[in-house]
Parts: C-alpha cells; structure tokens; sequence
C-alpha cells in the first residue's frame, strides 16, 4: 500500500523550523486571541504557514494484518485515511458524525465508527475493515451468512453491519434475535434488510462457528 | 423453465462483492491527480447575497479554487435558460423565479449552494470552505405548507378528475370528512450523493454517479455542456440506494463538472449528510382532504380525495398522489384535485412509492374509518367495494389476485384474533392492535435493450445500461436468461450500469424486471433460436427435428421423444466455427397493453402494541402481501417486500424533517434526529408472494415489486394503533406525543 501521498506539499514552502517555532510558542493560541494579527497574518500568506502546523505526523499502525509506516494530518479520521490515502474503500461514510455505523472497523478487536476516531489515536494498534475479514479467499461465516440469508440490498451498510455483527457475538451480546437487534441498532440499513441481518447473526451465532 | 413455473430461490449474484468490500460505488474510486469539492451552502431561505468573502478560503493550503456566482465556469446549455429545471420544459403556469447553480446572488432556499471550494485534499477543502463568508439582505421567507395550503395552484399537465356525480356525497347515508396530513420526508440512502468528474479530453467526459440512470445522466450532461452524449461516458455499477432521488442529474453535479474542465483534474464531490436533506429533494409536506360517503349495506356511494402538496418557487414537482382513489374501489360518484404550493424551499422528489404512497395512508385511513363507521370488518368493507374492472378507464385489469392475498395476509397476522371494538386487547401494560392496508402502483414496461453473448465454453454474459440500486436487478436477469438458455445460474455474468452497454431506462417505476427483463429474454430467446436453427438444419446432429420438440438445458440440447439423441452447445457452435453467439435486442410493451390496466398490488397487516402510559408504538408483527405477478427472484423479492415494511415503520411512526420556520431551515438535518428505522424498530416479517404470471405485461409475467412494498403500508400502522387505542392519528408520523394527547 503506498504511503501518504500528499498532493498538496508541492504547493507549500517547506518550512521546519517556523514549523517547530509555531507548535513551541503556542502561536496558534496566540493568533486565535488576536483577530487583527490573524488578519494580517493572512494577510501576509502567514496562514498557509500556520497551517503546516497541521503538517503529517508520523502514525505506525497495523491494518489487516500488514503494519504501515504512515505520516498523516492529525485532523484525519480512520475513516478518511482509510478511503482516501489507503484506497481500502469497503469501509464506507454514511454520515461521518457517528450517526449511521457504515463505517464501522475493529481497532484492537472493538467495533468503533472509523468516522469518529482521528487516525493518530490508533498509533501501535491493529485495525482490522471489512477487507481483512476474509482469510485466504474463504469468506467469515458471517460474510457467507449475510449471502445465505440476504442480510443485503444496495449493500453500501454492509460492511458496517458485518464488521458490527462479528463483534456484536464476540462482545456475546446475540443471545437472542431482542438482543441482536438492540446491539446492532448503530448500524442503519435504508434498504431495510433488517429482518434477514438479525436471521444472519443468529444463524452464525448458532452454527457455533469460530467468529 | 416457463412463466408457468415457479423459480427457486437463488442467493443474489453480487453477493460477494457487497460482503467482502469489492463493489466500487462511485466515491471508491480513484483517479490520478484527483481535488475534492465541498459545497458551502446559504444560511437564509430568501434574500440575496450582499458580500461573499472568498479571500480567505483562496488563501488557505491547497485550495485550487473557488467558485461563486461571480466566477463559476460556464455551463452553456443551461446559462441561457429560464425557469423551471435546466434539462426540462418550463413549467406552466411559469414560475417566478429561475435556479441555475452558481449563477445569482439570489438565495431560493436554505443550503443552497453559495460556493464550491476545491482543495488538493478532503480536510483541507473542508477547512478552506469553513472560511467563505457572505452576508445577505434577507426577505421573509415561506417554508410552511399548513399555512399556505389555500393558495395552491394546478401544476400544468395534471387536471381534475370526476365521474358521477360532484356532489353525491352530501346525500349518502354515511358519510366521513377528514384530513391528513404527511410531513417532508427524506430519502435519505446510506450512500452520500456527489459525483466523481474526470474530463479525459477538450470534449470528452468520465463520469462515476450516483443516478439511477446512467443514460439520463448522460443525457442532462450532455444537453448541459452542449456535447454529443457519446462523448460522454457514465458509469454506476454500484449504488449505495437511491429511492427516487438519483432519479435526475442535480445541479451540484453539473457545477462539478464544470469545475473539473475550468481546473483541468477529475474532481470529486462527497456530500454531507445534512446537504442530503436540501440538495437531492424529498417526499413534499402534503395535506390531504378525504370526503367519502356509503350506504347502509357497506357499498361506497362516493369519494373526493383532495390533496396539497409543496414544491419549489423555481420548479414545479408534481406526483401521482391522488390517482389510486379513482381505480381502487368500485365507486360510481369520484372526484379528485391535486394542488402546488410554491415555497422558498428546495424541490422535492419522488421517494419510494411516490405519490402513491402518500395518498395511500389517506385512502386507506379513510376505509378504515368508514368500515368502522358501518361496523364492518375492515376486509369486508374493502370486499364489498371489490372491482375486477378499473373504473376509471372502464377497461379489465390484466391480472388481479387481491382477494387472494386479503386472505393469506389475514391467515399469517391471524386476524381472527382483532376485535372490532377499539381498545379491547391487552398483553400486560400493552394495548394490542391489528390494521390493515391496500397498496397499488402501475406496473411498467418501458423500452429497454439488452445484449446476451454465449460462449461456446458454455458460459453466457448479459449486458445493459441498468444500474443496480439494490433490489437486484442482476439477480433477476441472470434468473430470466438461466430460464430460456438452461445455462447454470454461476455461469451467467451480468455486466451492468455503464453507459457503453446496451441502452436501459433509469431504475424506478417498479419497471426493471419487466422492462430490462424482457430485453434479457429476447435476446436469450434470439439466442436460442440460433441454436435449435444449427441443431436442425441439413447435416445438423438433430437435423429434421420441430423446434418445439428439442428441449435446451444446461448446456445440452436434446431431442424430447429421443432419449440420447442431443448434442452440447459447446458441439454445436465448434461444429459451425463459432466461438460466440452475440445478440442485441430492444424490447418494449405490444399493442395489447393498452386494452389494460396492469397494475400490481399489495396487502399489508400489522399488529401493533402500544403503551397508552408512554404512547410509544411498535410494530410487533408485519404481514406483507404481494400480487406483482410472476416472482422472478423470490429471495430479492421477499427482500424488497421486508424492506418496504422498514421504510414504512419509519413513514409511519418516526420520520419527519422538522424547519424551524423563522429561518426556514431544517433543526433534524442528520441521521441521530431524522428517525429512519433502525433494527430495534423492525420485528420479523413474513412475506407472502401470490406469484401468478400476468398473461399481458411480458414473457415472463413479472410486474413491479419495489413501490408496492411501501405502498400503503403506514395506513395498516395507523389503523392498528386505531384499533389497539380507539385514537386515530391523520398526522404522521404516529409519535407518542400525538397518541397520548388523544388518550389523555
């Protein structure tokens, strides 16, 4: 997987030490406090320097197994950066605020919504998406299940909800249909495959195959 | 395998793609040198902008550009129009004002584009729009249709209706008057809209869209940028739902495109989900008047089905909401009106069921009052209002099992077990309820063409411009083609949703099966054809063979009276030197179609459960019922049934897009206060197919299943909670606000 392409560094002045200067002195802080400095700090091009305080930061994290050497904007969401800079694309954004669990991955083996976590924050931990459930060709039993029982339509929720439901048995919490469904209310299906994704976890929940 | 034959469940054929991350929607793709754009939108409902400052945003890191009404790039199929939408005719009568994107500082709506800032980069585009900054001169604006409902005008090309007589219902026996009313709804499909825009040359276009018709958004493309639509490739092999709303190219699409040829890279737009709410329409706030009248022994004596519906003050959007009233139920004296408000509000679009829907829960909330009125099972009611011919166009339906499915629908809920008197079950703390409700929408069949190529390997390829939106379009025509060819269902290969395949209309009207799907079994048929021609001609391996006696099945071709006399598919074509046989075909409805009215229906039963100390409703069991003619897929269909139950719970009892309307601006724009149904809203459904060929639509006499799914289907919640709590609820969403202030 390539590393993080910036697009956008041939349009800046690599500056490292006005970098250090601004991070040390709290000069963002600073600015912030004073509009009219700010205003003629853009005024003077100064807020395209400012900004290369936002400038890649170095990330090691292991995603589906692979570790990645990374420098990333610490603004970018898991999410983003596994879209945009990564290209791994199953994991998808609904509504990026958390709301709708299209984006859900597992970090350290918890499902987490990839759109609320800033991608620093997974420094040293291993991230596993959609594209890394299937091991060696062979489908997980859900991924097979969701298939089997149509737990689908457009499909764009479906990886939310199959890296959802694995943790929703690991967590132990699809001990029945009522509580399948109420684990898995963070996960919105528009299609409406509700019914045959409950089917689906209960299936692979009672098959007793290893998730 | 014929029309007379049930088909057996297959799993759907892009399976694999949708669970292992592979399909590709249109943002997951990927070009060299790619910007994003983020649109920045107004903060005022009416009014202009006085002062946009762009500086800022111009100077931030990595922004490429700008782009306001004072600089956006020319689009000039669009810039010398008026009123009305840009690809379309102009409204009648006219509309006052005229939206093109980009092009005035006149403000039509809240969250209407004022800026696109491209940026190298998501965040940083994202940030640099977070500095554009206007200031308007703002005017009163009107976003509030109850306030307006009497200022309603008749949109061009949708009259008044009437048979009988106007005033029939003032004289019936029993009679009922009562409104009700939907709220915007939003289609809301987990995929955000946007588009992905890469011109390969000086006139030449790539696009990757979220529409549901990559040949209509070729077309508005082209009609935008003045181009020979072959100049212009569309591609959407996945789309993450659509429901109406990809059902036209939006002008935020058409700005990016003429971006991306003003910059010189492919561009990508992602929108918000808040955008989805003002960019790419709605369900419009209708208020609905139902005036009907019966006779003692249960037979209607008339109906007057009124209904008001908002639109845009630059475009008229009009639906069929009111025409189910005038062929459902035998009814000498009906009479219907359909009126537009123009509001300083972004247009609507049809969603799921469109119109149909809407006027659906106030025809089937009417029934239901008026069985309960006559003290009639509300089923019987409906029965003894039975028409087999349609009324409006006094011409027989093409097929019609309604009864049938009254009565399997009844069986599965267990009507038997609903009580007539209101209020009269308890489980514990919860008041039990059972309802019912009638769906029906025109069943299609549009021209369509497609392509199939056999290979003399055996395997076999569909093509067609279709896009999949999700109810498995892919599934259906690998079934069609599997049914006239033999070939193995996991040896058909469909490929689909891009504008280089034969031409196919946009996917909606419940029309794909029967349009597309024809196409399919022509040229299957063509294909088969050309075997049996091989097989039989002089020196053939079954020369001097009938074609009716050779039966074609996996792969093989065999005499029916000879056992062991065949020969392969794979002889046939080497024996003649051929490696593929490639067929096109266009197809559309024959003359008979019109001597009928081809409708599909559904029946929907629920039995609710609501808690009369908190009012909260829920769906505790759901029946769907389809008479769509002959099931092609049964387990996409059953899906697409189960999932018209999920839409409806949310139509019913939770979804509403809320304005405050001293800014005209919506306060639930987002997915946490936009209640969709989530899996704790949705009980286990049972679906049931009638699964009869239609003798006229098409070979295979499948009709449309995805509107009837949703149609009617809030009217069966409503009259459920009805029957659980004596309240009846005109306004939905059924909230538990509305159901307690009627207990109280």
């Amino acid at each position: 997987m390539a590393q993080n392409e910036h697009p956008g560094d041939a349009l800046e002045t690599p500056d490292a030490s006005r970098r250090n200067f601004l991070k040390q002195s709290s000069a963002l802080a600073a600015l912030a406090l004073a509009p009219p400095v700010a205003v003629k700090a853009i005024d003077t091009g100064w807020d395209q320097k400012i900004a290369t305080a936002f400038d890649p930061l170095p990330l090691q994290v292991t995603i589906n197994g692979t570790m990645q050497n990374l420098s990333i904007e610490p603004r970018v969401t898991l999410l983003d950066l596994l879209r945009e800079q990564l290209h791994l694309t199953g994991t998808k954004k609904g509504c990026d605020h958390g709301q709708c669990g299209a984006c859900t991955v597992h970090v350290d083996g918890q499902r987490v919504n990839a759109c609320l976590t800033l991608a620093m924050t997974t420094e040293g931990s291993t991230v596993t998406t959609i594209e890394g459930l299937a091991q060696d060709n062979q489908l997980h039993p859900m991924q097979e299940a969701f298939i089997k029982h149509d737990g689908f339509q457009c499909g764009y929720c479906t990886p939310g909800q199959i890296m959802s439901a694995v943790a929703c048995i690991r967590e132990g919490h699809a001990s029945s249909p009522e509580e399948v469904r109420e684990y898995m209310s963070g996960n919105l299906c528009r299609c409406g495959a509700y019914a045959n994704i409950v089917e689906a976890i209960m299936d692979v929940k009672q098959g007793g195959k290893k998730v | 395998m014929t029309k007379d034959t049930k088909n057996p469940p297959i799993d759907r054929v892009d399976g694999r793609m949708k669970v292992t991350g592979g399909a590709n929607y249109f943002a997951d793709f990927e070009l060299p040198n790619m910007a994003y754009c983020v649109i920045v939108g107004s903060e005022i409902a009416r009014g202009t902008i006085t002062s946009l400052d762009t500086k800022k945003a111009q100077g931030a890191p990595g922004v490429l550009g700008v782009f306001t009404h004072q600089n956006r790039p020319p689009i000039p199929g669009w810039d010398a129009t008026v009123g009305g939408p840009a690809d379309g005719p102009p409204p009648k009568p006219k509309t006052e004002e005229t939206y093109r994107i980009l092009s005035s500082p006149k403000i039509l709506f809240d969250g209407q584009p004022i800026a696109i800032v491209v940026a190298d980069t998501y965040e940083r585009a994202t940030y640099a729009a977070s500095l554009v900054k206007a200031t308007y001169a703002k005017q009163a604006a009107r976003t509030d249709l109850s306030k307006h409902v009497a200022e309603g005008i008749a949109p061009g090309g949708s009259g008044d209706y009437s048979r009988g007589k106007a005033d029939a219902h003032q004289t019936a026996p029993v009679t009922l008057e009562a409104q009700y009313t939907i709220p915007i709804e939003v289609h809301n499909p987990m995929e955000l809209h946007g588009i992905l825009a890469h011109w390969t040359g000086p006139d030449t276009l790539m696009i990757y869209a979220k529409t549901q018709g990559v040949n209509a958004t070729q077309n508005a493309m082209a009609q935008a940028f003045k181009l020979d639509p072959k100049n212009i490739h569309v591609h959407t092999e996945f789309m993450g739902g659509g429901f109406g709303m990809g059902l036209r190219t939006w002008p935020q699409e058409t700005a990016v495109v003429a971006i991306a040829r003003k910059i010189g890279r492919p561009l990508k737009l992602v929108m918000n989900r808040s955008q989805m709410f003002t960019l790419v329409g709605h369900r419009p706030y209708t208020v609905q008047t139902i005036r009907m009248g019966a006779d003692q022994t249960g037979k209607l004596v008339s109906i007057s089905h009124a209904a008001t519906a908002e639109t845009a003050r630059y475009e008229d959007f009009t639906e069929a909401t009111v025409n189910m009233t005038k062929f459902m139920y035998a009814c000498p004296n009906v009479s219907t009106r359909y009126r537009i408000v123009r509001l300083d509000r972004s247009v609507p679009i049809w969603m799921r069921g469109p119109g149909e829907a809407t006027g659906a829960f106030a025809l089937e909330s009417a029934m239901d009052e008026m069985a309960h009125k006559l003290n009639l099972d509300p089923i019987e009611f409906r029965l003894r209002n039975y028409t087999e011919t349609d009324p409006e166009h006094n011409r027989p339906y093409s097929s019609k099992h309604l009864k049938e499915a009254y009565q399997k629908g009844a069986e599965a809920i267990g009507w038997s077990n609903r009580k007539p008197q209101p209020g009269s079950l308890r489980e514990g703390n919860w008041l039990i309820g059972y309802g019912m409700s009638t769906g029906v929408f025109n069943a299609f069949r549009w021209e369509a063409s497609a392509r199939a190529l056999l290979k003399a390997d055996g395997s076999l390829t569909l093509q067609s411009a279709v896009t999949d939106i999700g109810p498995g379009t892919g599934t259906a025509l690998t079934m069609i083609a599997h049914n006239v060819l033999g070939v193995p269902v996991e040896r058909i290969k469909v490929e689909y949703g891009d504008t280089s395949l034969p031409k196919a209309p946009s996917q909606g009207g419940s029309a794909i099966v029967s349009a597309v799907g024809s196409a399919v079994f022509d040229a299957c048929t063509a294909i088969k054809q050309a075997l049996i021609e091989l097989a039989v001609k002089d020196g053939g391996s079954l020369a001097g063979r009938q074609a009716d006696e050779l039966t074609l099945a996996d792969g093989i071709l065999s005499a029916d009276k000879e056992p062991g006399k065949k020969v392969t598919v794979s002889e046939l074509m080497q024996a003649n030197n051929l490696t593929v046989i490639d067929r096109t075909k266009e197809s559309k409805a024959g003359p008979d179609h019109q001597k009928y009215s081809v409708y599909s229906f559904s029946v929907h039963f629920v039995q609710v459960r609501v808690n009369p100390m908190t009012g909260v409703v829920r769906v505790a069991k759901a029946v769907s019922v389809a008479d769509s003619g002959r099931i092609i897929s049964p387990k996409t269909a059953a899906s697409q049934m189960i999932g018209g139950v999920a839409g409806g719970i949310g139509m019913a009892l939770t979804e509403e897009a809320v304005i405050d309307h001293r800014f005209g601006r919506f306060v639930n724009n987002n997915f946490a206060d936009y209640h969709v149904a989530v899996h704790a809203d949705v009980p286990a459904i049972e679906t049931i197919m009638i699964d009869k060929p239609d003798p006229i639509i098409n070979p295979m006499g499948a009709k449309g299943m995805g509107e009837i799914a949703l149609i009617g289907f809030a009217g069966a919640v409503a009259n459920a909670v009805f029957n659980a709590t004596g309240q009846r609820v005109r306004h939905l969403p059924i909230t538990p606000d509305k159901v307690m202030q009627k207990l109280v």
